[in-house]
């Protein structure tokens, strides 16, 4: 982390160097065109550029000028009028929305960065037709311009849309649910009726605080089970899957593509149907409990989702029959890759079936699918659809706040928060907290992989 | 002589294990969707289309299929709506996964790599922590409810771009030096990029557009939000999870299972057909990460 921010810094720090630099050596039109975007293009009859660059900046003063300051000056509040009915006349006076301010006001702070974005480009811009002037060249056409687009420019094209789809449904969304995080935006103060407003770092002190009205026991039981789960769920499938490949890919074994496909069979049936038909089979009038009753191996029907350890190891065992066929599927195409020469040599040295597995086959395939451990790792924190369509996060429980479960995972006692307790300022907090885990998880493991310390060890 | 015939018995020993194992562990893989099927042809006069204490239907009728396709039930629109967004993500994701790879596998350019460790950072955060912003922009231009279809086909495309790993890791076999040919020969990289290697690209493509197609018929989290209250506009997900969840889910069961049915065959049948593709894709994205 302390790395990418150096860099960070650093990337700023060159950028302001850069400024200055240009704005020394610029001539007067670089240096009218810190303050009017495009004034330099425009006079060294780049027109396209210059007038675009012109066209943002009129743009955004008339934005700014008629929205977008009063936008960002309500952020500090989030509003002061509350929506309310005079008792008398009965008449409803409508009053802010703290939702929409603070929507609007990180639309607005959005809109600022890509304007200094543009301002910083519009300098480079100036500076760049300097330097061809200065070589005696001349100045890109606007055709020509067009063309680059296509060529030498082609990634901005093909970038702009799937960037410009993630700010606006990812990041813009992001700051805003951030910001959520330091309010009181909760069931009580919902807009547009409510406003709310800034309470600093109140709803994390609430998450950490054990007894009261603090969430301390609720967020480390969850957060505990996330990593258990998280742990079991990845490597149970990897050995699970490693050992059916190897299963189906023994010597002598017949119909190898049949057995593969009715494994396979399991990973494109939509998890929803089968995970609610499993997690009915289990259910206290399901199938399995009148069989075993029937058997005499239960005396009577035992519900397995509302006991918290049956549930939970019930959820792991599960989710190996979801997660094996697809270890064993990537498996099976890496375990042919292992050069046959490796085992040939461990054989003529007498080595038996088990000391080759420990020695060859496990480092090798540990060492490639290393990278998937880590992303199958964090997908497993966040995994939604397993959690909610086998257990739905039960058995629920009164010592556990918001609804939240036994089973229940960062991710899905967010949900609740949202859904069923619209507390938005505490689901956004667990979901920044989550983030916090799944970073930190990620960086850890990732500087530990054998593939990435050492490159060439398989090769 | 007697060494070489012990050998031979220890084989086939080995194998009439590992028969036995693959046995037992097909019919644990395979049993939950012969229930499924078995269950949906159980007549409704058996246990009012609810849950029984047996497995074998007593006597088999497809009332519950035609269930389905009666007016009492949105099956059928449903069933639609999930294939049009399932179309149209598949579409849209698998363009914009390719043109964000290519930029990115291809060509440097100043703040690609900035570019891709803000997107590994951003998706570090749960998706649906946008969920509730996202539900006020959409509704804002009346992508909800009654227009959830489009809404949700954005939402699915729109950041859709931050998926690249996979793909662009199969870019990045390609080899340069083909670029750098056809650039001397005056191909500008937009050309390069669609007469060369997207007819390259074939399995890859194959692959994007299956995984993207697929998740449509699962994702309940943003689908049930954004269609909230408004049945016509639900995808089979969340139409399904309500015939199980609600507390009458005894008369809904049978309904269920056939509606399940009826969902899984195509889309098994798309999938076994597309498998080859698939295990490509997979097998080189867990190595590349």
């Amino acid at each position: 982390m302390k790395k990418n921010s150096n860099n960070v810094l650093g990337i700023i720090a060159g950028n302001i160097k850069n400024i200055g630099v240009t704005f020394k050596e610029g001539d007067w039109k670089t240096r009218v065109s810190f303050l009017i975007m495009g004034f330099g293009p425009l006079m060294r009859k780049s027109f396209a550029r210059g007038l675009a660059y012109l066209l943002i900046q009129v743009a955004f003063i008339f934005y700014m000028a008629t929205e977008g300051i009063s936008n960002l000056s309500k952020l500090s509040t989030l509003g002061t009028e509350e929506t309310h009915m005079d008792p008398n006349t009965f008449l409803t006076t409508y009053g802010d929305n703290s939702f929409l301010i603070l929507l609007y006001g990180v639309l607005t702070a959005v809109l600022c960065v890509l304007f200094v974005a543009f301002w910083r480009l519009n300098i480079q811009e100036n500076q760049n037709e300097q330097e061809i002037i200065k070589k005696g060249g001349s100045l890109p056409t606007a055709t020509q311009d067009l063309k680059s687009l296509l060529d030498q420019k082609f990634h901005a094209t093909l970038l702009a849309l799937p960037v410009l789809g993630v700010l606006i449904f990812m990041v813009v969304p992001i700051i805003f649910m951030i910001c959520v995080a330091f309010t009181n935006y909760d069931a009580n103060h919902q807009a547009p009726s409510k406003l709310f407003t800034w309470v600093g770092l109140e709803n994390f002190k609430q998450l950490f605080q054990f007894g009261g009205n603090g969430m301390g026991s609720t967020f480390t039981t969850i957060l505990i089970w996330t990593l258990v789960w998280a742990f079991f769920a990845t490597f149970s499938t990897y050995f699970g899957g490693i050992a059916l490949a190897l299963l189906i890919n023994k010597k002598g074994i017949k119909f190898k593509k049949l057995w593969r496909t009715i494994f396979v069979m399991t990973i494109a049936i939509p998890q929803f149907i089968s995970l609610l038909y499993v997690s009915k089979m289990f259910a206290a009038d399901g199938l399995i409990n009148t069989y075993f009753v029937k058997w005499g191996i239960f005396e009577r029907s035992y519900n397995f989702w509302a006991h918290p350890m049956t549930a939970r190891i019930l959820i792991i065992v599960l989710n190996l029959w979801i997660g094996v066929p697809y270890v064993m599927l990537m498996a099976t195409g890496l375990l042919m890759n292992i050069p046959a020469d490796l085992y040939e040599s461990a054989r003529i040295d007498g080595a038996n079936r088990w000391q080759m597995f420990k020695k060859i086959t496990m480092p090798y395939m540990l060492f490639v699918t290393g990278p998937y451990l880590l992303t199958s790792f964090t997908g497993n924190l966040n995994n939604f659809n397993v959690i909610y369509l086998l257990s739905g996060g039960g058995p629920t429980s009164l010592k556990l706040y918001g609804g939240s479960g036994y089973t229940d995972l960062l991710v899905t006692w967010l949900y609740k928060l949202i859904l069923n307790s619209t507390n938005y300022r505490l689901a956004a907090c667990v979901g920044i907290l989550t983030f916090i885990v799944v970073a930190v998880t990620s960086l850890i493991a990732y500087n530990r992989l054998p593939s990435i310390k050492d490159e060439e060890g398989f090769q | 002589m007697a060494e070489q015939k012990l050998h031979k018995q220890h084989t086939a020993l080995g194998n009439a294990i590992a028969y036995i194992l693959l046995v037992i562990l097909s019919i644990i893989w395979l049993f939950p969707f012969v229930c499924i099927v078995l269950q949906s042809f159980r007549a409704p006069s058996e246990g009012g289309g609810g849950m029984v204490d047996y497995l074998v239907p007593k006597t088999f009728s497809l009332a519950s299929y035609s269930w389905l396709f009666s007016a009492d039930s949105n099956f059928v629109k449903w069933f639609e709506n999930t294939f049009i967004i399932a179309f149209f993500i598949a579409l849209g994701q698998t363009c914009f996964v390719l043109m964000v790879s290519y930029a990115l596998s291809r060509t440097r350019f100043a703040g690609r790599t900035f570019l891709m460790k803000f997107w590994l950072v951003l998706g570090m955060f749960p998706g649906f922590l946008s969920m509730i912003c996202l539900y006020f922009l959409l509704k804002n231009v009346g992508l909800t409810q009654a227009g959830a279809i489009p809404g949700l086909i954005l939402v699915g495309v729109a950041s859709s771009g931050m998926g690249y790993y996979v793909c662009k890791g199969f870019f990045d076999t390609i080899p340069k030096t083909l670029d750098e040919a056809a650039r001397i020969d005056g191909a500008s990289r937009a050309r390069i990029f669609f007469t060369m290697l997207l007819p390259l690209s074939k399995p890859i493509i194959i692959y994007q557009a299956l995984v993207a197609f697929m998740a449509p018929w699962c994702d309940y989290i943003f689908a049930s939000y954004i269609a909230f209250g408004y049945s016509k506009s639900y995808n089979v997900a969340v139409g399904l999870y309500d015939w199980v969840n609600t507390n009458d889910y005894q008369g809904y069961f049978t309904r269920f299972c056939a509606g399940g049915v009826l969902i899984a065959v195509p889309i098994t049948a798309l999938f076994m057909a597309l498998q080859k593709y698939y295990v490509e894709g997979v097998t080189g994205g867990a190595v590349k990460g």
